[in-house]
């Protein structure tokens, strides 16, 4: 168990119920799956928890074609064929050909690691099924070699989802969980401040402005997250957009300056004229 | 006392399971944080709850056990739960009920009023012309007839009213976003995969090698081949008509379920019947697709999913210009019988409960269209559904369908 708690970063604002959550997780060293709107910091989250602990992470990318096995181990009989054809000595121990995974790596390692599941949702249907024996028992059996791989050091086990897919009751049940809700005008204004220290005051005001009124709007695909924000205000500080356009902006005529980086793709620009249709006829 | 407070979640509806319990009484137990009722909080709700749809229904219970134990007053939920009002005056009313809401001094103002009454009601209420329930003519509640009422809560069937033409509607668009118990409906359609290797070989062929070594005598011989992938291809219809509303729902998750698990899937919307064309956006005009053309463009082996309750005026099945919205030459029997000669492989499955299907004049028609093909929206339905498209083509028709005639319209 390790002394240090997770407070959020200098790059990271953290909510007290998130803190809590991680502190939880790893406190009771029980995997904590975090799912909210894409572009709250999901992914950040874990590589902030691995700064604020000291501690090295790995990360395992999900696909849609991912399987269980491949985060344990993969036995490449490709390999260990070719070799035995060139009399290569190393093919008489089938170690050689054992490539460890991710949580094997994680388990094996010398120093407690952060480990990073990235999408769990991605993966078919029955991937984190496979997982429950792993991640409950920090264990697996290797049936080339006959060894067990135990977790000398449980790691700090944090996986993302974008709730793609429902996740089967057992594998939430030895999960703790957390709901990154989307940041209030508060805790945007902390997170805009820590990735741009040099913002105008003014402009942040007007472009927070606009930019909770966007999300207020019906019918959008994708709301513009977290994440959106900061790009938009980097490319409003790069144009020079000063303060005055945005505080001017009316929503239901015009789009705002570079809303490109808002709204990601062409039904809700299209959501967004038949609203401003709508209210011309009212 | 707090063994109660897990039968109290377990009541309102919060699925706690013991592990989950036990896991929660260590990190109280662990110290994990300060004596501080918001923080224990928080700790019960990331030990306890493992899905935000559950959030709200934990405050309560959470506010319910622990009211006068602690300062947990505040936790009270006095706002309107968020679900009843995140879809907005959009999806409740019509355009022509909105535009008397904004008559009678706007949408605010109707939620001002619903907030003070809901505050004054305490007792859940059903009839009568004040309190918010069911059935009654206030414009709060469900299955009332109040044209700016406000429909309170999700279930509950709401009047069927029939809603005249498509311009004037607010279709609801049926995204994938929505995955709320879309598992189980998964796990359904899972028995329609068909899995074929096409593609790189990527994949070790242990037998080929084998075989290949064999022969060859002295060197190893690798031999590789294409994983096995589902190619099952499906077309998917859609009725939007009135008379689903109250479907749209279990719709939205078995769309999203079926765009998950099909890769190739291709959807369309329809109006009560399919007539000469159907529509590729669910909201808009221009996604028009002539229905003949699509006869054309896809081959037989497409298997066709046609969700519809069916229930419509014998006119918009039988008779050339019966069809409630625009003038068709044909009627729609005839275009369901091409549909189903061009596709063997179809199924119809219609919302409504099975047992009542035979009330229905329009059902029955359509059944004889689609013989032994139509099965009810539920998990076992479904299930049957797609053990029927998984069943080999039956022999290839003799003549492709005639040309329909020229249309207006």
């Amino acid at each position: 168990m390790t002394g240090k708690r997770f407070n959020g970063t200098e790059a990271y604002i953290a909510t007290e119920d998130l803190q809590i959550a991680v502190n939880a997780a790893v406190t009771l060293q029980k995997p904590l799956l975090v799912k909210g709107e894409p572009g709250t910091g999901k992914t950040m989250l874990a590589f902030e928890v691995a700064k604020a602990l000291g501690m090295p992470i790995l990360t395992w990318h999900v696909k849609s074609t991912t399987n269980a096995q491949q985060g344990l181990y993969e036995y490449d009989a490709v390999s260990r064929l070719r070799d035995s054809q060139l009399g290569d000595d190393r093919v008489k121990d089938i170690r050689n050909y054992i490539v460890p995974g991710k949580l094997w790596e994680a388990f094996t390692s010398e120093k407690p690691v952060v480990l990073l599941i990235d999408e769990v949702d991605k993966a078919d249907i029955e991937f984190p099924n496979d997982l429950l024996l792993e991640l409950d028992r920090m264990e697996f059996y290797v049936y080339e070699t006959r060894e067990t791989i135990r977790a000398a050091q449980r790691p700090v086990v944090i996986i993302t989802s974008n709730n793609e897919k429902e996740l089967p009751d057992a594998f939430l049940r030895r999960c703790f969980f957390h709901y990154i809700k989307f940041p209030d005008k508060d805790t945007m204004r902390r997170i805009l401040a820590v990735h741009h220290p040099n913002l105008h005051e003014e402009l942040l005001k007007e472009a927070m402005e606009v930019f909770f009124q966007f999300r207020e709007v019906q019918g959008l695909k994708k709301k513009p997250s977290t994440s959106e924000l900061i790009d938009w205000i980097k490319l409003l500080m790069v144009e020079h957009i000063p303060a005055k356009v945005l505080a001017e902006l009316d929503l239901s005529k015009e789009l705002p300056p570079l809303y490109g980086a808002l709204l990601k793709n062409e039904q809700d620009i299209h959501a967004f004229e038949r609203l401003r249709f709508m209210q011309r006829r009212l | 006392m707090f063994a109660d407070f897990f039968y109290v979640l377990r009541d309102s509806g919060v699925p706690v399971s013991t592990r989950e319990f036990i896991a929660f009484l260590e990190a109280v137990a662990g110290r994990v944080i300060d004596p501080d009722v918001d923080q224990f909080y928080y700790l019960a709700r990331t030990t306890l709850v493992k899905d935000e749809r559950f959030f709200d229904p934990f405050d309560k219970a959470f506010a319910h056990f622990f009211q006068g134990a602690e300062q947990t007053l505040a936790l009270v939920l006095k706002d309107i739960p968020e679900a009843w009002l995140k879809d907005g005056p959009q999806r409740l009313f019509s355009p022509e009920e909105l535009e008397k809401i904004q008559s009678l001094g706007g949408f605010d103002e109707l939620m001002e009023a619903f907030k003070q009454r809901r505050e004054e009601q305490q007792k859940a209420h059903h009839g009568g012309n004040k309190w918010i329930g069911t059935g009654g003519t206030s414009p709060f509640g469900s299955g009332g007839y109040n044209p700016e009422g406000v429909r309170v809560g999700e279930e509950g069937q709401r009047q069927k009213r029939a809603v005249k033409v498509w311009e004037q509607r607010q279709y609801k668009s049926l995204t994938g976003e929505v995955t709320l118990n879309t598992r189980n409906i998964k796990m359904a359609l899972r028995r329609l995969r068909r899995f074929t290797r096409e593609g790189n070989p990527d994949e070790l062929d242990l037998d080929a090698t084998i075989r290949e070594t064999a022969r060859h005598g002295v060197m190893y011989d690798v031999e590789m081949r294409p994983s096995r992938r589902n190619t099952v291809k499906v077309l998917l219809f859609f009725d939007i008509g009135g008379s689903m509303a109250p479907h749209v729902k279990r719709c939205e998750q078995l769309f999203s379920s079926a765009r998950t698990e099909f890769k190739h899937l291709e959807s369309f919307y329809f109006h009560n019947c399919i007539y000469e064309q159907v529509w590729r956006e669910e909201h808009r005009w221009e996604g028009r697709l002539s229905t003949f053309e699509l006869l054309h463009k896809y081959n037989r082996d497409y298997r066709v999913i046609i969700v519809g309750d069916a229930a419509m005026s014998p006119y918009e099945l039988l008779q050339a210009g019966g069809s409630v919205d625009h003038f068709n030459p044909e009627p729609g029997l005839t275009w369901l019988q091409r549909i189903r000669e061009t596709f063997p492989h179809s199924v119809w499955l219609n919302p409504e409960p099975e047992n009542e299907w035979s009330f229905t004049h329009s059902i029955g028609l359509v059944r004889q269209a689609f013989p032994g093909s139509m099965f009810p929206l539920t998990l076992d339905g479904l299930t049957a559904a797609m053990q029927q498209l998984r069943r080999s083509a039956p022999p290839p028709r003799t003549a492709p369908p005639e040309q329909p005639q020229p249309h207006r319209g």
